[in-house]
């Protein structure tokens, strides 16, 4: 069953990260490949000509673009093993509906974060704050985003957990921790999860990943 | 089902609430539409989608569904025993088609829409070639999805047939006021002839904005600097 599954994906990405927690939770064995962002694979190439983008998934040679679309892919594959999107329709629509919202408002301000400096970086820093709260209202006093289960929305936002201290660091975003008690609870929440913890790669590491970047190739100090 | 409580937030001109309507009418489901006057937000509006104030919303037995892709997708769940099925059957050919409907809201319309607002000749010009690298994609991934039927979905229309479908009447408002036309028997031989076949569906037709409304509409949204 391995070589069926490929995944074309870059260690610190929170998109690839939510592939992989999906197939984890699944638990469906995959050949995981790492891309060098910086010269990309003809396959990827191949696999993903519109975005030239990871995480690929490819699945007995047919590609599959996009992570939540992968993660929604996957989850209709599996559909008994830990099911990432409810059954009720309308809690359905909801899920998606957050997913959306995360993939359409965190994509550009969460790059420019780490890549920018000055004016550009505090405007993005108030989009992705307006995220957190936003976030964090509607996440409320449930477990997780969805209610009591660990489901599409949680896995479509936990891997920019890994990226927080980064933020905080880079972008001077003061304690993400501090403002956001229940967004940090329920990170921890997620992190008790075997999918979770098994994916999201180390903050520190993260964060010297990105500040050799800034520094070598961006030439920001 | 069809005495339950459905409302549908938009506007006529809207292609995102033409989506929603497709849906519910492939579903035959009676809704009340609640018209948005131009230049303002209805204050059901506002509630109901707090997060982007944007239309269209459905609101079923008091619960607001909100984007239009979501809409249609709850549409073909919530009334899975009513109508065609709206999304493919295989998780494959659906995967297909939700990117197919991201890519064409993402960066196909995208580039419509900047023709419309391009500022000068030069920039419209590139607006318009964009489009045309763009649709030669969307031709291609017809060719694939339907694998010879005659529609994106296969023999009836479905999610990406709505998807794309719904901006029809708008794309033909664009390649007039361009003066240029995307959709035609040798570029576009395949999606040429499925857009006839779309808007004569009979879930599409009694929906279908005119033309000369829209432009006159696109005319308002989109006014002409003054030479």
């Amino acid at each position: 069953m391995a070589e069926e599954i490929i995944l074309l994906d870059y260690w610190a990405s929170m998109f690839g990260m939510r592939t992989r927690i999906a197939l984890e939770e699944k638990g469906v064995k995959y050949e995981y490949r790492e891309e060098d962002l910086s010269n990309k694979s003809p396959l990827l190439l191949e696999m993903n000509p519109i975005h030239k983008k990871i995480p690929v998934l490819i699945h007995k040679g047919k590609p599959i673009c996009e992570s939540i679309i992968q993660v929604q892919y996957i989850d209709e594959l599996w559909p008994d093993t830990n099911p990432i999107l409810p059954s009720d329709p309308y809690q359905r629509a909801q899920a998606r509906f957050w997913a959306d919202y995360i993939d359409k408002k965190t994509y550009v301000p969460c790059k420019s974060l780490w890549s920018e400096t000055g004016e550009k970086q505090e405007a993005a820093k108030m989009e992705f704050i307006e995220v957190l709260k936003t976030l964090d209202s509607e996440l409320g006093d449930k477990s997780f985003f969805g209610g009591n289960e660990f489901g599409l929305v949680d896995i479509a936002f936990i891997g920019f957990y890994s990226w927080f201290r980064t933020y905080e660091e880079v972008a001077n975003l003061l304690t993400i921790v501090e403002k956001f008690p229940k967004l940090i609870s329920w990170a921890q929440r997620c992190l008790k999860r075997e999918s979770v913890a098994k994916t999201l790669p180390d903050s520190d590491k993260v964060l010297k990943s990105i500040s050799d970047h800034r520094k070598t190739v961006l030439g920001i100090d | 089902m069809a005495t339950e409580d459905v409302k549908l937030i938009g506007s006529w001109a809207s292609v995102f609430v033409m989506r929603a309507k497709i849906a519910l009418h492939l579903k035959s489901i009676s809704y009340e539409f609640l018209q948005e006057t131009f230049g303002s937000k209805s204050e059901l509006l506002l509630k109901s989608n707090p997060v982007h104030k944007k239309m269209p919303v459905l609101i079923h037995a008091d619960k607001p569904v909100c984007e239009s892709n979501i809409i249609v997708q709850y549409i073909d769940e919530a009334w899975n025993s009513s109508g065609p099925s709206i999304l493919p059957s295989h998780p494959y050919d659906r995967a297909i088609a939700r990117f197919w409907a991201a890519y064409i809201d993402d960066q196909w319309f995208i580039s419509l829409r900047s023709i419309l607002t391009a500022q000068g000749e030069e920039e419209k010009k590139a607006s318009i070639a964009q489009v045309e690298e763009r649709t030669e994609l969307l031709e291609k991934a017809f060719n694939d999805c339907s694998k010879g039927k005659p529609f994106f979905n296969g023999d009836h229309i479905g999610y990406l047939d709505i998807a794309l479908g719904s901006f029809l009447g708008w794309w033909r408002v664009v390649e007039l006021d361009a003066n240029h036309k995307f959709l035609d028997e040798t570029k576009t031989p395949s999606l040429a002839k499925w857009a006839e076949r779309f808007c004569d569906d009979p879930a599409v037709k009694p929906i279908m904005p005119e033309i000369t409304k829209l432009a006159e509409f696109a005319r308002k949204l989109f006014p002409k600097p003054q030479a």
